[in-house]
């Protein structure tokens, strides 16, 4: 027996057998207090779903459906998806939470004018952004089952909330403002070591086990791709501050969680499908949405975004990604 | 002066931990120390069982079937006193960390199977563990377990052990020692996190329903 060894463990057992370890751990939820006069939205749950009988049953399971897409999104890879990612990937707790870029918001302010597309947007035509940006994807098509099921869900979620009220708490990824502090490469690597790591590996790429993915990579080809709204650096930046590392929000600091999502966004990712053919050129057509992300400019002397990858995607643009004029 | 030798301790197993390319455990050789022991304690077998299955009445958890950097790194620990338990310190202390890196690759490499589970809980009571395994408690800020440790809770990678088919007892006992802060071994806290905000009700219900998961199933109730 290694005699060292044994005195270097009885002190070890010692010591924290004397430390005040016993103390009651606790880790915070820090998440921002909603603002004075804003509207708080308090979702139902699954529960409440089940439990409410003013419901036709058939509702009741359109809805569970679109519940179940929501959560279960890569049962439509290759149809729908074609990435690693989900919808609660970035919408967490069901989409019901604040803070947590809730989308029952959709249903109560759409239609209404988007910056990012320059139209008025329905309800359904803001999910298949969702599906062509963040999951890289087909959207399902416009008056689908599937696309009834997803909106019936969202709709679902808004019960009780007011029609066009804006000034909504804890909505989006935006709670840390759009001025980005001076952003450095590095330490956001460093962040990113000591943070994210741990579950979404050192490459950047997730866990994956028995072929389903656990936690979803946060770049290349099976990541969201450079039209997607966590590609601008202030929507990561909140949704990580606010969501991540999971179970303790607000433990980053602020800056730490822009360094982060800096370091994520400067890293190769999809096409977007908005991409003219030249990436300088579409990020100066679409410079409203990339003046905030890192994609037609150069990083660690590569111009990010500079390729017509697609990734899993077997083309550019879906065919239901397109302008209204209504003339 | 302790305290030194403990800090000195921590360092080498953490400049140890960054050192790439460990060398993996060697089964055979795990098989020989699981049931000889340390030399100064008792050999494993005695508790988890002579194929790792653990014991839910004495609260032994399962090693069949987890996985090796998960048990090497559990086992440095309470080598170091990074992880405390009085049972497993004395247990391992004399181990070198070659050999416990022979008996991580051995239970690693044993297949995985449940814990026996003696006793009945309710069904509420199961029904109230299955929705905290798969949907959590997002109103209170828990996390479905799923989340971090995977499909049918079957664990995922070095830092997020199987936990479908482990001993309810000792689930109960380790969520209780991150509340209380007994355990502390887990990265980022990203565990404490969660197991600090669980009532008493939900550790009891949570543990029953993963006790009774299917270890290398996908994630059925056994009958």
């Amino acid at each position: 027996m290694n005699s060292l060894r044994y005195t270097t463990a009885v002190t070890a057992m010692v010591l924290s057998l004397t430390t005040p370890l016993a103390a009651q751990t606790e880790v915070p939820v820090n998440l921002p207090t909603y603002e004075e006069g804003k509207y708080v939205h308090q979702a139902p749950t699954v529960e409440d779903l089940m439990a409410d009988e003013s419901l036709h049953p058939e509702l009741r399971e359109v809805i569970l459906k679109g519940r179940d897409m929501f959560l279960n999104t890569q049962q439509f890879r290759g149809e729908y998806v074609f990435n690693d990612m989900t919808c609660k990937s970035c919408h967490m707790g069901e989409g019901r939470m604040n803070w947590s870029g809730p989308v029952w918001p959709a249903v109560t302010t759409l239609p209404d004018f988007r910056g990012k597309n320059r139209h008025v947007n329905s309800v359904e035509e803001r999910i298949a952004g969702c599906f062509a940006y963040s999951m890289n994807g087909q959207p399902p098509a416009y008056g689908s089952d599937d696309m009834l099921a997803m909106v019936a869900y969202h709709q679902w979620l808004a019960r009780s909330a007011p029609v066009y009220e804006r000034n909504i708490a804890g909505r989006g990824f935006s709670h840390l403002g759009r001025e980005r502090p001076e952003l450095d490469y590095g330490r956001g690597r460093e962040v990113y070591e000591q943070q994210c790591a741990v579950c979404h590996g050192d490459d950047g790429q997730g866990q994956h086990k028995d072929g389903q993915v656990v936690f979803p990579p946060l770049w290349g080809d099976d990541s969201y791709n450079w039209g997607a709204g966590m590609t601008r650096i202030f929507t990561a930046a909140s949704f990580i501050k606010n969501n991540m590392p999971l179970g303790k929000p607000g433990s980053l600091s602020d800056d730490d969680a822009w360094q982060v999502a800096n370091y994520i966004n400067s890293q190769e990712r999809p096409q977007d499908p908005r991409y003219t053919g030249d990436v300088r050129e579409t990020r100066e057509q679409f410079y409203n949405f990339h003046q905030h992300t890192n994609y037609g400019t150069e990083v660690n002397g590569q111009l990010l975004g500079d390729h017509d990858n697609t990734g899993h995607k077997p083309f550019l643009k879906p065919d239901n990604l397109r302008p209204r004029t209504f003339e | 002066m302790r305290y030194s030798t403990h800090l000195l301790l921590a360092g080498a197993l953490s400049a140890l931990a960054c050192s790439p390319a460990l060398a993996q455990g060697d089964a055979a050789r795990g098989q020989q120390w699981a049931s000889q022991g340390d030399g100064s304690g008792a050999p494993c077998l005695a508790c988890h069982g002579a194929n790792g299955e653990g014991n839910d009445a004495g609260g032994f958890p399962r090693l069949a079937g987890l996985d090796a950097d998960y048990l090497t790194k559990q086992m440095l620990d309470y080598r170091s006193g990074a992880r405390v338990s009085p049972i497993m310190q004395p247990n391992v202390d004399s181990f070198s960390e070659a050999q416990i890196r022979d008996l991580a690759a051995y239970y690693a490499g044993l297949p995985s199977r449940s814990v026996t589970v003696t006793g009945t809980v309710s069904d509420e009571l199961l029904a109230l563990g299955e929705t905290l395994a798969n949907n959590g408690d997002w109103d209170s800020y828990i996390p479905p377990c799923a989340t971090c440790h995977g499909p049918g809770n079957r664990g995922v990678g070095a830092s997020f052990p199987a936990l479908a088919g482990q001993s309810p007892n000792y689930l109960s006992q380790q969520l209780k020692a991150w509340q209380s802060g007994q355990r502390h071994n887990d990265p980022n806290q990203l565990m404490a996190a969660v197991a600090t905000r669980l009532s008493d009700q939900q550790i009891e219900a949570v543990a029953a329903y993963l006790g009774r998961l299917n270890a290398s199933d996908d994630g059925e109730i056994k009958p």
